[in-house]
């Protein structure tokens, strides 16, 4: 218990401290890294061609989305050609057609749900050349598209930013640094970091065993920093080398929730902008508080459940004092990977160290829940976003019950925000659910099924609120590398990310064009604590109302079953 | 209809940019790094005895022999095999299927796991008869997430010693030296869990065993 506190306790400081320096690179601010970096950033701008002019939101979002499309089109032939380029020591085939394609969205939307295993799919040069260039500019991408938001809330105009440079002083300026300094960490652990092939050793009982090496420090490092998730190795951060040690499973927890949180301290900063300086804006900190309580509510059910065990195997009567261990890792245990459950599906990363299909019912339904919320932090920039749409949602049904004019940083929210914002809160829910359906209604959606009983559903449901949500972990069990489940988690991926882009992006043009209000004695305040309880209860209700009749056919169906 | 080209010109450019910086630059650069400052590690923690690589610490093996201390259950049978493994069977399939990792992934509520289970609790109290039911710890009979797990708890390494010790000839303070030699306490006191790395007691019972000869 202690440590988890502890590890929580480093994060504080850790987050206020990357959120300044988000802040400053989103707004063009001296940071101490400009005197190398202002020469790169300006090389890529010539050799690219980019010009330091102010787009507006819609052309935001076209360059965005172009610039992805470039991505995923590149990216696919790689993959389809991989057997032939460089850098294949281990002699891999060709990725099959709708696997590339799940891969190559699942990739560029951030969501990284892997229906390969890298051992046995990917070659080096793809691992790199597709894999982690793909983590840094979807995160990339995201971020950026988060900061564009921001930006337009407070702002009093539409046409400001351009997607290019922010892209491009994210990856040089936040994404790379960081990542460069933790995969050295990673491999001071035990991570290998090497381009020579895979070995096979003579055991002391001479017998033989294969041992998968690879560049997987520098994957390991932007796949947590940038909130991808997917994994080197089949098994992702449960593998030893992917995850060595307890301090590397410290170190990749906090790096996963650095940026998220550091979002929304950026954010806050930008609304108290106008005011004074400040360490954590107001606004913003309701804002983060309301996301810990919902943090903390999953980590505790988690911890609790794990901890508790399964009582079927209390009924075989031997000692579960560890807990349930069956998918877990001796060196983390029950309290390192109850934490990893919670924040990489908070967080929306989506790398996993102890396997989600195996864990305790009501131990899976939380990190399946955190995914269906998707505001839990979030995956970097877009959880943000996400929140922001529940924030003004709640305003405006706390606004209605008190009869007052909805108005949010100055703002009048008024009809058409309002019918999009319903929108993008429906379309997550959609796409779980009706994918869902579809998936069990089908043969070949069944087919998938491995696990009897109420627990298939749970994997279902699982697979579509990871890939809708852009997480990424997956009840592994699920036999998903046919065409049914490449092309249905692809389009889900697809959709979840970019649907919901769009949408957020239109809500905040509408909003920066919009006069501003100073505020009055009438204006409901949005960062005190009864909002942050309003927006928590908010965001649970409208969650539960959503999914609890599923959830009670998948996890608590089957919690019921083994104690009975 | 301008703007779009001198848009999708720069969007592809910077396809290509960021292929060079962190496709090929980034991962080449922490590469060199690594294998500067850390080449042990970078290399993937080998062991060797005699100079002879017999594995890596990070990583379990399969151990069957009664004089070696037994991991944990691995769906992949921590990628060990035989020769005998690699040949094909009349439908052309192999025991050993080629390098992956992973867990069975076992629902709790599944039967499978249960049937697992209790084969195994069986097998491990004939080879262990002074081995009471309710001191097996759970760790020893689950299956670990990535199917490599080199880890066992010190009470799993504790309920082995006996064994060990007739099938070996090494005496119980010697095992229990060398167990005590592997055990890793949680980091900093609190970090983690008390644990044993079993392939480095086993190379460690090893060396021993080939001292006495």
């Amino acid at each position: 218990m202690w440590q988890i506190a502890i590890v929580l306790i480093i994060y504080l400081p850790l987050v206020i401290l990357a959120g300044h320096y988000l802040f400053r690179v989103t707004m063009q601010q001296k940071t101490w890294l400009d005197p190398v970096l202002d020469k790169v950033d300006g090389a890529i701008y010539k050799i690219c061609g980019i010009k330091q002019v102010d787009m507006t939101g819609k052309q935001y979002v076209l360059t965005l989305i172009l610039s992805n499309a470039f991505m995923v089109f590149i990216g696919y032939i790689l993959l389809r050609i991989q057997s032939v380029l460089l850098l294949n020591p281990n002699d891999i085939d060709n990725m099959e057609a709708t696997l590339s394609f799940n891969t190559i969205i699942s990739f560029m939307t951030n969501t990284n749900l892997q229906h390969y295993s890298g051992e046995s799919g990917l070659s080096y040069l793809s691992q790199m050349l597709v894999i982690i260039f793909m983590m840094f500019t979807s995160a990339a991408t995201g971020y950026a598209a988060c900061m564009a938001f921001c930006r337009r809330l407070v702002a009093k105009t539409d046409t400001l930013g351009n997607f290019f440079i922010d892209f491009v002083r994210v990856i040089t300026r936040v994404l790379m640094p960081i990542s460069m300094l933790v995969a050295i960490i990673l491999v001071s652990q035990g991570s290998p970091q090497t381009l020579s092939s895979n070995k096979t050793v003579e055991t002391i009982e001479g017998k033989f065993q294969d041992i998968a090496l690879g560049p997987v420090a520098s994957l390991e490092s932007i796949k947590h920093v940038g909130t991808n998730g997917g994994g080197f190795n089949g098994a992702n951060s449960t593998t030893p080398f992917e995850n060595p040690t307890v301090i590397s499973n410290i170190i990749e927890m906090l790096s996963m929730m650095l940026l998220p949180g550091a979002c929304v301290v950026a954010f806050s900063l930008m609304v108290a902008y106008r005011k004074r300086k400040t360490i954590f804006g107001k606004q913003g900190l309701s804002i983060f508080v309301a996301m810990s309580m919902l943090f903390l509510m999953g980590l505790v059910t988690v911890y609790v459940a794990e901890r508790t065990g399964n009582p079927i195997i209390s009924e075989l009567g031997i000692s579960q004092e560890l807990g349930s261990m069956e998918g877990k890792e001796m060196r983390f245990g029950i309290a390192q990977s109850a934490l990893f459950t919670t924040v990489t599906t908070a967080f929306t990363t989506g790398s996993v160290n102890n396997m989600h299909d195996t864990l305790t019912p009501i131990g899976g339904l939380v990190p399946m829940f955190n995914m269906m919320l998707n505001v839990v932090f979030g995956g970097k920039g877009v959880g943000l976003m996400n929140m922001m749409m529940y924030v003004i949602l709640t305003i405006f049904i706390a606004c209605l019950m008190i009869g007052r004019t909805p108005q949010f940083l100055g703002k009048k929210i008024e009809e058409k925000e309002m019918k999009l914002i319903a929108l993008c809160i429906l379309i997550h829910p959609a796409i779980i659910l009706l994918f869902s359906a579809l998936a069990v209604a089908t043969t070949t959606g069944v087919a998938g099924i491995t696990n009897p009983g109420a627990h298939g559903l749970s994997q279902v449901l699982y697979e579509f609120a990871s890939a809708s949500a852009n997480n990424g972990s997956g009840f592994e069990g699920l036999a998903d590398n046919t065409t049914f489940w490449n092309v249905t988690t692809g389009l889900a991926m697809f959709f979840g990310r970019y649907l919901t882009i769009i949408i957020q992006l239109a809500i905040a043009s509408l909003l920066a064009k919009k006069m501003w209000h100073g505020d009055s004695v009438g204006t409901l305040k949005t960062d005190n604590t009864t909002f942050t309880i309003l927006l928590v209860a908010i965001v649970l209700m409208i969650g539960a109302l959503t999914f609890l009749p599923a959830l009670a056919l998948g996890p608590i169906t089957e919690h019921l079953q083994i104690y009975s | 209809m301008h703007k779009f080209i001198e848009n999708s010109k720069q969007a592809l450019m910077i396809t290509f940019t960021m292929f060079v910086l962190c496709g090929l630059f980034y991962p080449f650069a922490v590469t060199g790094i690594a294998q500067g400052l850390f080449y042990h590690q970078a290399n993937g923690s080998l062991v060797e005895i005699d100079s002879k690589v017999v594995g890596s610490e990070k990583l379990g093996q399969a151990f069957t022999s009664p004089e070696y201390f037994w991991g944990r259950v691995s769906s992949i049978n921590y990628n060990v095999y035989t020769e005998e493994d690699t040949i094909p069977n009349e439908n052309g399939e192999t025991a050993y299927s080629g390098i992956s990792s992973g867990t069975f992934n076992y629902a709790p509520s599944n039967p499978e796991l249960k049937k697992r289970m209790e084969l195994d609790i069986t097998a491990f109290l004939q080879a262990n008869s002074t081995v009471k039911r309710e001191d097996i710890p759970a760790d020893l009979l689950t299956a670990s997430g990535s199917g490599l797990d080199p880890h066992i708890s010190v009470k799993a390494a504790e309920i082995q010693i006996e064994r060990i010790a007739r099938a070996s000839g090494l005496s119980l303070e010697e095992i229990g030296e060398i167990v005590k030699a592997n055990t890793e306490s949680r980091d900093l006191g609190v970090f983690g869990e008390d644990k044993v790395n079993f392939l480095k007691a086993n190379v460690d019972l090893y060396k021993k065993m080939t001292q006495n000869d």
